[in-house]
């Protein structure tokens, strides 16, 4: 038997699942003991090269209220014919096309390597993959020139039968008509003015007018085609005219008097485009792209009115109940995403200002829908240009790193059920045997639709033991999950990956020590993270922090409490609503990173090594290399900097120093090669102002207040009252002590 | 025997009457008329039959038309005795008749190109007025254009403090003002306040009173010129910005299939360089924008960056906007390329149009947005085809209703249905957003509401009822282009200031009141008269006479903030004849259907008739009592002035806004009555009395003497041309002797005229020639193009000539002008019993 931590990466890797408990406790009593639920980070579409999807349909449970999928862990009679369902234990005869298996001629799912298993599913006709820009025309030149850039550069990375359309805001909404030739055709809207989804598709003659001219009613599926292609048409046949139609893209025309905002109607805008999808392609994968430049303006929606005086809402207004806009505009935005998410069409939202943009407010459209957040200064950044570009990258097949329409549904065995998830979902209200009274995350449900996917969104599924205690389970016996992913493939077709798995059940009282050592500490603290991200978003700071606190006593969470995921301090709502979009998406990976940053070092005394995330590693001849995810910043400790200045690199006999230099900035490409979104690069050095990046995220084990660490030569102090990790451990231990749990 | 209407014969008695009247011989005619009612009984059988007879056993026992006063002898008589010019220096001078060709020399006061009065002499005291039931009333034409030979009103600049005015009743500086103390103060001749005269306009008097430089300047001088206004005179204190031409123009299937868009769209290339500017050496400085609109709205951006123009479709009509700000007006130079490729691709775009709904509330509230958010003045041109029946704000109903002609209801077929358009021209009015309306029905429309907003922005409607490309393109085009280049003024306010003693009480015509003393018009073209009642509140002195003066601040096409000022002074007499002898009916006429055609909207049509007849009667009843001197009761005796009354009156009692016939529409009523309703006295008086020339000689420069409208003056051997100011009828008998036929159609045979012709074929003969050029300058005459008909002797077509011979009995029931007369003269009698 292999360790557990290969057990765990050889699951991770086989089926994109990691567990917090790999043994479970057999009763609910001993399961909620354990503080960490059972619970599991699972990426539906995890990257398997090596697994190619079979061309047949699943073979499901004929139970009604069961469906599981034909896996290896269902008994098979091959004689007979027959399989049990391992979930509900219905006998089910194999359909006629399985007449040939046998003992040795076996299909791929009832092998045990495919645990995981992808099938293509040959029904209805394929769906066009559908991109929907939403462009606001509220920003400087420049900015708009490079927007312009990076949209018609996009054009050609969009496959060739993609339908494409545009919709342009400012004071008022254009959505633009691509198939015209001679007068360019735009159908405008009011940006203040609340439209319903109906007559937003009358607006845009998508309905046909019945004789009596008073009730339109929706048109045939092929006129709505023929209808929506004014506004939506294969790149390959308006690549040219949206080019040009790009290039002829000019500022918002509305003078913006002194002192205040221009009028930005994003909220109808995007209402629109909601709209405009739901009439034309609903049920298939379509992607809104919104790109702003600042916050909405005006109408539903609007997040700050147009003075400049009045500043964007910032927490402590929120605290103080003082942001008049947060809730209208919140009710608003996740109306559309609802909407949306319903529809199966996912909205990313690129905003790229130096204020807030109102990504608070808006986050919804993302979440909801599975939609990309892209936070910068400017789209005349690399920051941008690079992410963008990077939505649109390609896999091993060629096909687009992303997948639609996508539903995620769970079936338990009878000792477990589903207590919630928390990604980028929505829950599709789908209540079978499985689902548990207890909600956490996204509850009541055992399906769930996740709009947009790719191969990194995962998922937190939390569990819930149900077995009493007087019920035992026999020895050996072993609790299974089915993960069955439906989605429309980037090629167009459609999809099911179905992931079952199974651990075995250990009593808490005899086996304490192997349930103990089957935990999953850095996976245990991702989900407990989500968890309180979860909480976060719904309820004030301090209470989840006292939650967090109490739940995670026995827990090693310094960081996680320090991290702009639970504190807003210092952080504006539009960042925080940021850095929570991407925490709950990203794989394990990152989202450990993202909890506790990396920090490398590097120095002539030998290879770069991590070091602790402190103070004390800030030293003056070391130079510094932190990955938060988010940013990634090279620090040049005083001495490095002092010679960098000095110009040694240029030397040739201090080639040395020139490859100490370059060996942190090397691996920075590597990472900024791959993430997505593309961190913010700092170069910085001892007293550089950004210096801050990585003096906010070190264990301030030294700071001005422990005056012993003065003068003395190891690390740096920082000025802050926070305590450090010292401190809080010190404190941890003096409550788990007297403290009852 | 009965009680019932007794005519006999009628013999015609003229008594020649001498007066001495200031040193002067007048010859005052009355003309008496006789009646003798012998055997009733049989003679109204008799007549009563003629009415479905022949004309030959009709004339038995008539009267002989030839013996009534005939308004052919009264104009003729008119022009013979006007050969010298008309100055106006002279008060309560009443000028030639408006069928006169005469020369004005400005002398003091207005010429009657601008205002026309009822009266020259009015009544001293509101007693007199009320006895004689005679109108008083001026018919104002503020902005009329002058014959070439008369010098148009100068631009007076008082600096920057502006008009000099009177500071009570802020009369402006005229000739009325008496300058006193060495001219350092002048009294206001309306008021009789006493201003001090500004340092900078202080000039000395000469041994009469008057200033020295009093001929020097306009306003001390003449009856009309113009003051140049200050910021004060403008809308928030801000000089006007250059106003601007909306084009909205309906692209639904109708307005496609009839030819209409694209007849416009290519008209509009060309009339895009005629826009109207005061100098004709420079460029319009008028912006130009276009919208195309069915159910939903299209407006261009047509900047001249743009390679192509720009659609910007709005289909939010329930709360209408302007989507675009920058290249939506544009100057037709800079933008011609780009506007050109537009009016070439609009009639293309829509060529498959299934749509047949239109809107038109949120049209005219797309053009108003849009002058609202330019910050300036300016004019809607709509071409529109359809009852907007689709959903959106003024959405209408048919409510075409025959039965209620004739009822009580009938009024209400005048008044607008719904009563958005009533606000939105208000607010229309305020932006200075005049709305010109050009209808191309198939059917019922709703003239009465759709003429809501263009009545009260001063703007004109025109209908072209069953539009053919083919047949009606010639007088829409000429109709168009006549609109777009006229003299126009934005933004108008109009202000009548009269002597102490009477008061300006009531407005009729095209625009808005938001009080009781403002007109207020969108916009103000050369074409457009207001028609002013006055009434007395005191008494009025016979030394100083009646002075009014009509002030209109306007922005002129160039987007100068001007004021026009027309003065007039009448005379005032205590005397009834003397208010008798100074009274001109044509004007008399033209208030009278005025007032008729308003009270329809509030009185069923009888009512208004019979109360009209009532008025008439009871002018010529005072006249025959206090004037005339004492004769039989049964003789008619009408004053001079006013022998042409009953055969103008009968003209409107049976218009077809009064008494319509069965073939006459709702909508061409209410079209006719606002047409009417802003109409000067020339067009008024050839309206309802059309002029009906014989052809049969054209010699030399001068026209032939008109003959009455009257189907007994019509000879089968003859061609006559007929002319109302809308239509123009050229009728051929039935023998016209084959050379007349040859020379003006080129065709010997009746039989081979063919009767839808709209233009005269070209032909080389001084006969043809001389009749086309005569029809020529008809049409430059009349405010409308009027397209040329031709109509056979008894060919169906007859039916609607025969609607415009006024001295018949009509169709639909009207009396004859015979028939009239003695009508008039029975209710005359009853008064006076």
């Amino acid at each position: 038997m292999t360790t557990y931590q290969e057990f765990i990466q050889q699951n991770e890797d086989r089926d994109g699942v990691r567990f917090s408990w790999n043994l479970w406790p057999s009763s609910r009593l001993e399961a909620t003991r354990l503080v960490v639920p059972v619970s599991c980070l699972f990426t539906p579409l995890k990257e398997r090269p090596d697994l190619p999807p079979v061309q047949y349909e699943p073979v499901l449970c004929s139970r009604a209220n069961c469906k599981a999928v034909l896996n290896p862990l269902c008994q098979v009679d091959f004689r007979a014919k027959i399989w049990a369902c391992n979930f509900c234990f219905q006998r089910n005869p194999f359909p006629p096309s399985y007449a040939g298996i046998s003992d040795v001629n076996q299909p791929a799912e009832l092998m045990p390597q495919f645990s995981t298993i992808e099938y293509i599913v040959q029904r209805g006709p394929p769906a066009p993959l559908i991109f929907l820009y939403v462009v606001d025309t509220c920003l400087e030149e420049e900015d708009l020139q490079a927007l312009r850039e990076s949209l018609q550069m996009s054009l050609s990375l969009l496959p060739p039968n993609a339908l494409v359309g545009l919709i342009t805001f400012g004071r008022m909404v254009q959505v633009h008509e691509l198939s015209c030739e001679g007068i360019a055709k735009s159908y405008v809207f009011r940006g203040t003015k609340e439209l319903s989804s109906k007559q937003i598709q009358e607006m845009l003659g998508l309905m046909k007018p019945t004789a009596s001219g008073q009730q339109g009613r929706p048109l045939a599926p092929q006129d709505a085609v023929a209808a929506s292609c004014r506004f939506l048409q294969p790149v390959h046949r308006v690549d040219m005219n949206l080019t040009d139609l790009l290039g002829e893209l000019q500022r918002d025309p509305w003078p913006v008097p002194q002192g205040k905002r221009p009028l930005r109607s994003t909220g109808v805008a995007l209402s629109v485009a909601v709209g405009l999808l739901e009439g034309t392609f609903p049920n298939t994968g379509a992607r809104v792209m919104l790109f702003t430049g600042g916050p909405p303006t005006q109408g539903p929606g609007m997040v700050v009115g147009d003075e400049l005086k009045t500043p964007i809402r910032s927490w402590h207004d929120i605290q103080k109940d003082n942001a008049r806009y947060l809730k209208k505009a919140t009710k608003h935005y996740e109306a559309l995403a609802n909407r949306s998410a319903v529809n199966g069409h996912s909205i990313d939202i690129y905003a790229c200002a130096l204020d807030q943009t109102g990504l608070l407010e808006m986050k919804c459209l993302a979440n909801l829908t599975g939609g990309h957040i892209v936070m910068g200064d400017s789209f005349n950044t690399s920051l941008f240009k690079q992410t963008f570009q990077r939505v649109f990258t390609k896999d091993y097949n060629g096909d687009f790193r992303m997948a639609f329409g996508g539903t995620l549904e769970i079936k338990t065995s009878r000792e477990l059920k589903v207590c919630g998830a928390i990604g980028p979902c929505v829950s599709l209200n789908s209540k079978s045997p499985c689902v548990s009274e207890n909600e956490m995350g996204i509850g009541g449900t055992s399906q769930w639709k996740v709009c947009s996917l790719n191969p990194s969104t995962t998922l937190a599924m939390y569990f819930e033991v149900v077995n009493q205690h007087n019920a035992p389970i026999p020895q050996g016996g072993r609790g299974a999950i089915q993960f069955v992913t439906q989605y429309q493939h980037s090629n167009t077709q459609k999809r099911i990956r179905v992931t079952t798995i199974a651990r075995n059940w250990a009593d808490a009282q005899s086996q304490i020590q192997h349930i103990e050592g089957s935990f999953d500490q850095e996976v245990a603290a991702v989900l407990m993270a989500r968890l309180g991200v979860f909480r976060a978003e719904s309820e004030e700071g301090p209470d989840v922090l006292r939650w967090l606190d109490r739940q995670l006593i026995r827990l090693f969470m310094f960081h996680l409490r320090r991290s702009p995921f639970l504190q807003v301090f210092n952080n504006s709502p539009d960042e925080s609503s940021y850095y929570r979009h991407h925490f709950v998406r990203q794989d394990l990976t990152q989202s450990l990173i993202m909890i506790q940053p990396i920090l490398y070092s590097y120095s002539f005394y030998g290879p770069p090594e991590p070091v602790l995330l402190d103070s004390s590693s800030i030293l003056p001849d070391r130079i510094l290399l932190m990955d938060t995810f988010f940013q990634l910043v090279i620090y040049h400790g005083e001495t490095i900097a002092q010679w960098r200045k000095a110009g040694y690199q240029e030397m040739a006999e201090y080639e040395n120093f020139k490859q100490l230099l370059q060996a942190p900035l090397d691996d920075a490409q590597e990472i900024l090669q791959t993430r997505f979104p593309m961190p913010r690069y700092i170069d910085t050095e001892h007293g550089g102002s950004q210096a801050r990046f990585l003096l906010s995220k070190v264990n301030p084990s030294q700071t001005h207040n422990n005056l012993y660490a003065w003068g003395q030569e190891t690390g740096a102090p920082i000025l802050t009252d926070d305590v450090s990790l010292q401190v809080f451990m010190d404190h941890l231990k003096k409550l788990a002590v007297s403290s009852s749990a | 025997k009965s009680d019932s209407p007794t005519l006999a014969e009628f013999s015609l008695l003229t008594v020649c009457t001498l007066f001495i009247f200031h040193s002067l011989y007048v010859f005052i005619f009355y003309l008496i008329l006789f009646y003798f009612a012998h055997f009733a009984g049989q003679t109204l059988l008799n007549v009563k039959q003629a009415s479905d007879l022949p004309a030959v056993q009709k004339s038995r026992h008539r009267i002989d038309p030839d013996a009534i006063p005939s308004p052919i002898q009264v104009i003729e008589d008119d022009k013979a005795k006007s050969t010298e010019p008309f100055t106006t220096g002279v008060r309560g001078q009443a000028p030639p008749l408006v069928t006169t060709n005469f020369q004005v020399k400005d002398q003091g006061n207005a010429s009657p190109r601008f205002i026309r009065c009822t009266a020259y002499n009015m009544p001293c005291t509101s007693d007199m007025a009320k006895q004689s039931q005679v109108p008083l009333a001026a018919v104002i034409k503020p902005l009329a254009t002058l014959p070439p030979d008369e010098t148009p009103p100068y631009l007076v600049d008082h600096g920057e403090g502006g008009p000099i005015r009177c500071n009570r009743c802020k009369a402006y500086m005229c000739p009325y003002m008496q300058f006193i103390e060495g001219g350092r103060r002048f009294q206001c001749g309306f008021c009789s306040c006493v201003t001090e005269v500004p340092p900078h306009y202080f000039q000395h008097l000469d041994h009469t009173g008057k200033r020295v430089d009093c001929y020097d300047r306009p306003e001390l001088s003449l009856g009309s010129y113009e003051f140049l206004a200050t910021v004060d005179y403008c809308k928030n204190n801000k000089l006007p910005q250059p106003p601007a031409f909306i084009f909205l123009i309906d692209v639904s299937y109708n307005a496609v299939k009839s030819g209409m868009v694209s007849i416009v769209c290519q008209e509009l290339k060309t009339l895009l360089d005629y826009l109207p500017r005061e100098n004709p050496d420079v460029d319009s400085v008028v912006r130009v924008g276009f919208v195309t609109y069915n159910k939903v709205l299209h407006f261009y951006n047509v900047k001249s960056s743009l390679a192509q123009p720009q659609m910007l479709v709005v289909s939010d009509v329930s709360d209408m906007f302007v989507p675009l700000l920058d290249g939506f007006l544009v100057n037709v130079n800079e933008s011609r390329m780009v506007i050109e490729s537009l009016l070439d691709q609009i009639p293309e775009m829509f060529a498959d149009t299934r749509e047949t709904e239109t809107v038109f509330g949120p049209v005219i509230q797309a053009g108003l947005e849009a002058l609202k958010a330019a910050d300036c003045a300016g004019k809607l041109f709509i071409f529109h085809t359809s009852l907007p029946i689709a959903e959106a704000p003024g959405k209408l109903k048919n409510r075409e209703d025959k039965k209620l002609i004739g009822t009580d209801k009938e009024k209400s077929l005048f008044q607008p249905q719904v009563g958005f358009y009533g606000s939105l021209a208000k607010e229309c009015v305020a932006q200075g957003c005049c709305v010109d309306l050009f209808l191309f029905p198939n059917q019922y429309v709703d003239v009465a509401t759709l003429g809501v907003v263009p009545v009260s922005t001063g703007g004109s409607i025109y209908k072209y009822t069953y539009f053919q490309a083919q047949t009606d393109r010639e007088r829409f085009l000429n109709d168009l282009r006549r609109n777009v280049q006229k003299k126009v003024g934005f933004d108008a306010v109009m202000r009548v200031r009269t002597s102490t003693g009477i008061r300006a009480t009531d407005f009729f015509g095209s625009f808005y009141m938001s009080n009781t003393t403002d007109v207020e018009l969108a916009g103000l073209d050369c074409d457009k008269t207001i028609t002013v009642e006055f009434r007395h509140d005191d008494k009025l002195s016979e030394e100083t006479g009646a002075l009014m003066q009509c002030a209109v601040l306007y922005t002129s096409c160039s987007g100068q903030r001007r004021l026009r000022i027309h003065n007039m002074a009448v005379n005032c007499c205590s005397q009834l004849a003397d208010l008798y002898r100074n009274c001109e009916t044509d004007t008399i006429i033209n208030f009278f259907s005025k007032y008729a055609f308003r009270s329809v909207l509030t009185s069923p049509t009888k009512t208004v008739r019979d109360s009209l007849v009532n008025q008439c009667a009871q002018i010529l009843a005072c006249y025959r009592k206090n004037c005339a001197s004492p004769s039989s009761a049964g003789q008619l005796i009408l004053p001079e002035c006013m022998k042409l009354l009953p055969v103008y009156l009968n003209c409107v009692l049976k218009s077809d806004v009064l008494l319509p016939g069965a073939d006459v529409s709702l909508d061409d009523r209410a079209y006719l009555r606002q047409l009417i309703s802003c109409m000067d006295v020339t067009e008024s008086h050839v309206f309802f009395y059309p002029r009906l020339l014989p052809l049969m000689k054209l010699e030399g420069d001068a026209l032939p003497v008109a003959v009455r409208d009257s189907e007994e003056r019509l000879s089968k051997g003859g061609v006559y041309l007929l002319e109302t100011g809308l239509h123009l009828f050229l009728w051929v008998g039935a023998n016209a002797q084959q050379e007349l036929l040859i020379n003006v159609f080129g065709t010997p045979s009746f039989s081979q005229i063919d009767p839808n012709m709209t233009s005269l074929p070209v032909l080389d003969n001084p006969f043809s020639q001389r009749l086309r050029e005569i029809i020529d300058s008809f049409r430059a005459q009349r405010s409308r193009y009027m397209k040329l008909m031709v109509v056979k002797q008894e060919d169906k077509a007859e039916l609607i000539f025969r609607h415009f011979l006024v001295e018949d009995k009509s169709a639909s029931g009207g009396a004859s002008y015979v028939d009239f007369l003695c009508h008039m003269h029975k209710e005359i009698r009853q008064l006076l019993s």
